[in-house]
């Protein structure tokens, strides 16, 4: 194998310049992703539990198709054939909407806090297509949880007088929540690792970041590495998390 | 709405420009969802081999049989996979010296990813049986590779099948990814076909999402009947 590598070319001035940002933004788009994903994963969980059927079936029919169909044709089908689901207006009003973006970039002598600009159609179409792709496993994972629990402690906090909502809210959700939140850390690990199928429609995250140092620089190798080790180092992160959650709040109770 | 051009194109999405000819390998530019299909097939059948061998690497008590494996895993598991294509599509040629096709190199890709999950299913799945199992089978006399291959493996690997089912679904949807390095599969197809007329992004991404859903439907849905009846006949722990 005959390769140089320049490890400089890639590690300082413009080109890691660039990795930053990508790293940057494969945050932003992960954050703001993830509190959508969770809010409309919860709604969707409830419908799923409610006893009105249409809710059910909605609901159902939510989280198995969007379980069983690519994230790829998503990302793809909410950039291009959203015009479909979405009225001409909104969408108009979509593009010409100003919003404000708070500004990460303190390293490399950047220092602002924020700014108002135009909406970034393709970021917005993969906070999108990601939210709604983790919505429904996450959706899963917190019916999962609710369901693990007996139902016999439904039944006991009922006969001990306590309403449907409290039993819920003090003694369900609680257990509940122990037992969902590690596989909710490992479904928002998945999220950062799938932000990475926004590239394909321009979102200019880690690896469409790489790709372009890769096309600039002809240093594929060293832009590979250094975004890998990037992806690796954030996913060794929320391992940890887990890991430590699991030691410090996960009773073993038995049933 | 322009739903004729899904249906003029139809054929073209399920298997792409594919030939049948008597020269080996008999089949030649496969392409749309037989493409996927083939792909996610070999993809799920060589990473089972792989993460056989991985998952039961890690359980080793010898470190320098696990370690290896620990690292494999963890590595595999923390990287997207898009970026395991674009290592093995751009960097292999660099690294062995001649070039490596789209699919062969997106196949690559997946058994590597695919055999870190795969490990991970077989050590849960071995992990799952009561230890009694092993003891007992040591017990009577067989060897640690005799257990396994005689008692631990029938009854666990019987217990994985549909983790398997599982992760071949999501290898399916994975395969939508060797779109990006030009392997002409079913979103490539779409990609195409929805350059080429302009007119009906939408419907031509819904038809393929359903083609995509039906396959992994009834896979995800045969799993799920797969687990009721398994559990069964599972040996359980005192």
């Amino acid at each position: 194998m005959n390769y140089n590598f320049e490890w400089d070319v890639v590690l300082s001035g413009e080109y890691a310049q660039w990795l930053y940002e990508g790293f940057v933004t494969t945050m932003q788009i992960s954050v703001v992703s993830l509190v959508c994903a969770m809010l409309l994963g919860i709604i969707i969980c409830v419908m799923r539990m409610t006893p009105f059927k249409p809710f059910r079936w909605f609901a159902l029919a939510f989280t198995e198709f969007f379980r069983n169909t690519p994230l790829m044709v998503q990302i793809l089908f909410w950039y291009f054939g959203a015009y479909l689901v979405i009225p001409e207006g909104i969408m108009t009003w979509l593009n010409e909407l100003y919003v404000f973006v708070p500004g990460a970039f303190t390293l490399f002598g950047h220092e602002f806090v924020g700014e108002w600009m135009l909406l970034n159609v393709e970021f917005f179409s993969g906070v999108i297509a990601l939210t709604v792709y983790t919505s429904a496993f996450i959706a899963e994972e917190i019916r999962a949880g609710i369901f693990s629990i007996p139902k016999n402690q439904l039944e006991a906090s009922r006969a001990v007088g306590l309403s449907f909502t409290q039993a819920y809210r003090y003694v369900v959700l609680p257990q509940a929540l122990r037992i969902v939140v590690p596989p909710l850390i490992s479904q928002s690990l998945n999220l950062i690792k799938n932000s990475s199928l926004c590239m394909v429609i321009g979102v200019s995250e880690l690896t469409y970041m790489a790709r372009q140092v890769e096309s600039y620089s002809f240093r594929g190798f060293e832009a590979f590495t250094v975004a890998t080790l990037i992806y690796l180092c954030i996913s060794l992160v929320v391992s940890l998390c887990i890991n430590l959650y699991n030691k410090h709040f996960m009773l073993q109770v038995k049933y | 709405m322009h739903w004729e051009v899904v249906w003029n194109n139809f054929d073209y999405f399920l298997w792409g420009a594919t030939k049948f000819d008597g020269v080996f390998p008999y089949i030649h530019n496969v392409g749309g969802l037989l493409a996927s299909i083939i792909l996610a097939v070999l993809g799920i059948f060589f990473a089972f081999w792989i993460g056989m061998a991985f998952g039961l690497m890690r359980l080793s008590k010898k470190p320098w049989l696990r370690y290896p494996s620990v690292f494999y895993i963890e590595v595999i598991r923390g990287v997207p996979l898009l970026m395991l294509i674009f290592w093995f599509y751009f960097l292999a040629p660099v690294a062995m010296g001649k070039n490596l096709p789209g699919f062969q190199s997106s196949l690559i890709a997946f058994v590597i990813f695919t055999g870190a999950y795969i490990a991970e299913i077989v050590r849960a799945g071995v992990l799952a049986l009561p230890s009694g199992q092993l003891e007992a089978a040591r017990g009577t006399g067989l060897s640690q590779a005799q257990a396994m291959v005689f008692v631990i493996l029938p009854q666990a690997l019987r217990n994985m099948i549909p983790s398997f089912v599982n992760q071949f679904v999501s290898l399916t949807k994975d395969t939508s990814l060797a779109y990006v390095i030009g392997v002409n599969e079913l979103t490539r197809t779409a990609v195409q076909v929805d350059n080429r007329e302009m007119n009906a992004s939408a419907e031509i991404y819904i038809t393929i999402a359903v083609l995509y859903f039906i396959v992994c439907w009834v896979l995800t849905s045969t799993s799920r009947r797969m687990e009721k009846q398994l559990s069964r006949y599972q040996a359980r722990g005192s």
